[in-house]
């Protein structure tokens, strides 16, 4: 048996999988689709045609070269290890490097850039909050594990149970989350920043301000809401998408990460982003070490310059700045707008992919690799940051991302 | 590394104050990374003519923060910072940062300095994989890491039991589980006393949840890194740091290293860090005055030692795991802040702050971290900036220069402007103390280096490490007027070699290399009587035992310092 094994698919990293042969005891159903054996890129192909691997590594080099300003994207489902020569890739051939956060919690990093954040790692949920609040998020379908393994049911130091934390869930529909909820608002879509503001004006003394009804809710509902908050001992809020995408994006991730910074003054509060991917926290943070930014980094300059909007794989390739691309763990074809994909379309595209998925059908260039955290080992960045080392638990022809993108790399300097 | 090189240093005026040179012209001798005789030598691949230079070993800095999950942190709030670039990429990477940097930028320029050794003073075990990831990326230095041990639960207990042995025993396991070198304690009983919103005043309040106190936290650490032998022994950010009144605290501090004694090989129990941020009197920010003359006697006459954590003027990022006082300098410059509670070990924060001369309170900090350059003696102090908390690492030839030249020092007061309350709150406008440039390579080489227990470096010996500074200029004929001659040569030197390598040539660099990472492997102390404490806290972590810590394996070029003390 092997133990402590690390599931690698969303941003939990639980890491107390054990492995029976094929079958993997404590997964989630997501985590059970990701062991599964599921069809694979079968050999390395240039337009097609399947080649070796030496020769797509040198016709992907060849397309680095001539590229002026190649896109690389992806890197939120491979390891640390990999993301790191990709940097420095993007930097040697002056391309842009660029993640699935700028199309997810890239606005959570322009608030923070704002306002900074106040967390903790998710100890803090297991240990400690008496209040978890989940606004926006829906983690009982979207990270299956998180209520019972940090959050809601946890065995803590201070929390001992379920009874001991006051949950509150703020949506915009009756999710499943909302069931595990001692509270449940239901709030009009798009006025996360107008509630956040008003329980700030509550929190702060100035109720007087607030108006009979915002955002669906009535005052003394929000007082309700208001008071529950500040009578945490330990207040935690996890946040999603519902906050960042929606209208207001970052200026509503800066209102909440404010209300918890108003909240530390009466107790102790702090805001944790339920981020998707098991590693897309690594692909920001060893960005942000090794270049100085987590995301929309050009380096067509010979030095790294950060502009969202500007330098992010969808607005870089709709303007059609970019002429080539290689895509890392990730299926941008099926994710982007119609028109970045049209883009995609019209240049020569490299995906290095364990999987076939729609960005296989643009790519001009495919080169099979190893699943990272089944075939492959590495470190990857949990939701909070606490770092983990992936396994390797079954045996594979294929190479990992590492040796194909250090071999690459190699090629272009 | 590529081995045999052999370079022949020749004419050089050499000060070693590990052996005691003080300015002879020498010849010195690298063969295959070791400082060696002449007669081991054998034909020279390089000949440098070091006529008229000075011949130093390589520098070492004890404390700073330079990788870890706080230093990204801060990179990330901070793009304005980032944004600097200091070198476009081309033969090497490309360089990022002004006063936070990206790893290239740190490891080149701490190079370009001399360099060659650096401690990342601070990380939460639990992150120890994602630090070494990031010490990994730092071309140019060997390195290491000290653990966080003061709000760690596993502390507190063996702390309210007096109990030395199991506290060996999780010192032992931790720094191993780490690939940490020592014991890094900050603010003990402080952090988790912020996780109930709280903090501790002093060292003997009971810290929340447990029946420990600071005190107790601090002695029973002492005492167990004294009897595992560790070669650095606590290394201590105190509490109530960075408020009026601190100076109190650091005195009571300094008197518990006073009762628990020196270590075995008669050096000293605890290292006092930026002891600038701990060292004001007053009651309020109207009265701060400067505790530093009389700290520094006290240190001088204890078994302590200190770095100095020097504030620049300018902007920069404050980042500690001092989470408290993170909040409260939030609230004091109403800045953006990171605040980050880690687990059941530890915590942090993260601020940005400008220094300003003009402000009272700045140029008290500012003339408290050059008093204690100038009165503690030099074998016992470090300089440091406490990078980044009190400014760039890259001022350190400033820092020499300002200690070095009282002329320096006043044309910086005029200059810059410094508020004139440094005159009544401090004894810096009237100390005409100059360190000579034989104490400032102590303060910077051997000193560090006897601190740390790194016996091969610090020095030019037969045996040390080939890790050796050349700087542009004759320090016997340089005088401290002629203070722009001393910045500018600190600042670039002639020549840096790292495991007998030219890495720099005019402070240029020249070769990008890998250093090593220390480790400590503490034996002499059966690990097991932990196990059952161990098992329970690990209950209350989100990460199982076994993925807990750091294969030697995953580093790129570790090494271990076993010691046993059996």
């Amino acid at each position: 048996m092997i133990r402590d094994v690390v599931c690698t698919f969303c941003g939990n990293a639980c890491d107390d999988i054990e492995f029976e042969g094929e079958y993997g005891r404590n997964l989630c159903p997501v985590g059970e689709a990701k062991f599964a054996k599921k069809e694979r890129l079968k050999a390395p192909m240039i337009d097609g045609r399947e080649v070796s691997y030496e020769e797509a590594i040198e016709r992907a080099a060849e397309i680095l070269r001539e590229a002026k300003r190649p896109l690389l994207f992806g890197w939120s489902s491979t390891v640390n290890e990999a993301i790191r020569l990709g940097v420095i890739l993007a930097e040697k051939v002056g391309g842009i490097y660029d993640q699935c956060s700028s199309v997810c919690h890239a606005p959570t990093t322009l608030a923070m850039i704002e306002e900074g954040i106040v967390g903790g790692t998710l100890g803090q949920a297991k240990n400690r909050a008496d209040v978890v609040v989940f606004w926006g998020c829906n983690p009982v379908e979207a990270h299956p594990r998180h209520p019972t393994r940090y959050s809601v049911m946890a065995r803590g130091f201070l929390t001992r149970s379920r009874a001991d934390r006051r949950v509150v869930v703020v949506d915009v529909r009756k999710t499943p989350t909302a069931y595990l909820a001692t509270d449940f608002y239901m709030v009009e879509p798009g006025s996360d920043f107008m509630i956040f503001t008003a329980l700030r004006s509550i929190v702060n003394g100035h109720e007087e301000a607030v108006p009979e009804k915002v955002g669906g809710l009535t005052r003394e509902e929000l007082k309700g809401l208001a008071e529950i908050l500040m009578s945490a001992k330990y207040g935690l809020i996890f946040f999603g998408l519902g906050v960042t995408h929606s209208r207001g994006s970052e200026r509503n991730v800066e209102a909440v990460i404010k209300l918890v910074q108003d909240l530390n003054r009466k107790t102790r509060f702090i805001l944790q982003p339920m981020r998707g991917h098991f590693n897309v926290v690594g692909s920001g943070e060893v960005a942000a070490w090794e270049a100085g930014f987590e995301y929309a980094i050009d380096f067509s300059r010979g030095y790294a310059r950060f502009s969202p909007g500007e330098f992010t794989a969808v607005e870089a390739l709709i303007r059609g700045d970019c002429d080539a691309a290689l895509i890392v763990a990730s299926d941008p074809a099926a994710h982007f707008p119609r028109k970045a994909v049209e883009r995609l379309k019209e240049i020569p595209v490299i995906q290095i992919d364990p999987h076939p998925n729609l960005t296989t059908k643009v790519a001009n260039v495919v080169i099979p690799t190893a699943i990272v955290g089944v075939e492959a080992e590495g470190t990857i960045y949990r939701m909070d940051g606490v770092p983990l080392r992936v396994k390797k638990i079954r045996e594979s022809e294929y190479p990992s991302d590492v040796e194909i993108i250090g071999k690459i790399l190699e090629k272009v300097v | 590394m590529s081995k045999s090189k052999v370079i022949h240093i020749k004419n050089g005026v050499v000060v070693d104050p590990a052996q005691g040179i003080e300015g002879e012209v020498m010849d010195v001798f690298v063969r295959d990374g070791k400082i060696v005789e002449e007669s081991e030598a054998g034909k020279a691949d390089e000949v440098i003519d070091a006529r008229g230079m000075t011949v130093v070993p390589g520098g070492i800095d004890i404390h700073a923060h330079i990788a870890g999950p706080k230093v990204t942190a801060g990179r990330a709030m901070r793009p304005e910072d980032m944004k600097y670039a200091r070198r476009k990429t081309g033969a090497l990477r490309c360089a990022m940062g002004k006063v936070l940097m990206t790893c290239p930028a740190i490891g080149y320029e701490y190079a370009r300095m001399g360099y060659t050794t650096a401690i990342e003073p601070a990380t939460p075990a639990l992150y120890a994989i994602h630090t070494h990831e990031e010490l990994d990326s730092i071309p140019m230095v060997d390195k290491a890491v000290l653990p966080l041990f003061g709000n760690w639960h596993l502390t507190f207990r063996f702390a309210a039991e007096n109990d030395v042995e199991r506290m060996k025993a999780f010192i032992a396991w931790a720094i191993e589980r780490s690939k940490g070198f020592g014991v890094k304690v900050v603010n003990p009983g402080g952090v988790e006393a912020w996780k109930y919103g709280r903090n501790v005043h002093s060292l003997n309040e009971r810290i929340p949840g447990f029946d420990a106190t600071p005190a107790e936290v601090l002695t029973t650490l002492m005492k167990a890194s004294i009897e595992l032998d560790l070669p650095h022994k606590v290394h201590v950010h105190c509490n109530n740091l960075g408020v009026p009144g601190s100076a109190e605290t650091t005195a009571e501090t300094i008197k518990l290293a006073a009762k628990v004694g020196e270590s075995k090989d008669g050096r000293e129990s605890l290292h006092i860090t930026h002891i600038q941020f701990n060292a004001y009197t007053g009651e309020k920010w109207r009265d701060m005055g400067s505790g530093a003359e009389e700290l520094a006697k006290l240190v001088n006459s204890s078994p302590v030692t200190v770095d100095i954590g020097q504030p620049i003027f300018g902007h920069t990022t404050t980042m500690t795991a001092d989470g408290p006082f993170e909040f409260a300098l939030h609230k004091l410059v109403k800045g953006k802040w990171i605040n980050k509670d880690v687990e059941i070990e530890t915590g942090g924060g993260i601020v940005p702050i400008t220094y300003r001369a003009k402000s009272p309170v700045n140029a008290v900090q500012w003339a408290v971290g050059l008093e204690f350059g100038l009165l503690v003696d030099a074998d016992k102090v470090v300089i440091s900036t406490d990078y980044p908390n009190g400014g760039p690492f890259v001022e350190y030839p400033y820092i020499m220069t300002l200690l070095m030249s009282r002329k320096f020092r006043e044309r910086e007061i005029r200059e810059k402007g410094v508020n004139s309350y440094i005159e009544k709150a401090t004894s810096l406008p009237s100390l005409d103390v100059e360190r000579t440039f034989y104490e400032i390579v102590k303060m910077t080489r051997s000193t560090p280096a006897r601190i740390l227990g790194l016996r091969a470096k610090g020095s030019l010996r037969i045996g040390a490490d080939a890790d050796i500074t050349i700087y542009p200029f004759d320090c016997r004929n340089v005088s401290p007027e002629e203070y722009e001659v001393l910045l500018k040569g600190l600042r670039n030197a002639a020549y840096t070699i790292k495991d007998g390598e030219v890495v720099v040539r005019d402070g240029e660099i020249v070769k990008e290399i890998w250093g090593r990472t220390f480790w400590v492997n503490a034996k002499g102390v059966a690990r097991e009587i932990i196990e059952e404490d161990l098992n329970e806290v690990f209950r209350y972590y989100t990460v199982s035992r076994g993925n807990y810590g750091v294969k030697k394996e995953w580093l790129r070029r570790a090494e271990e310092i076993a010691v046993d003390a059996c």
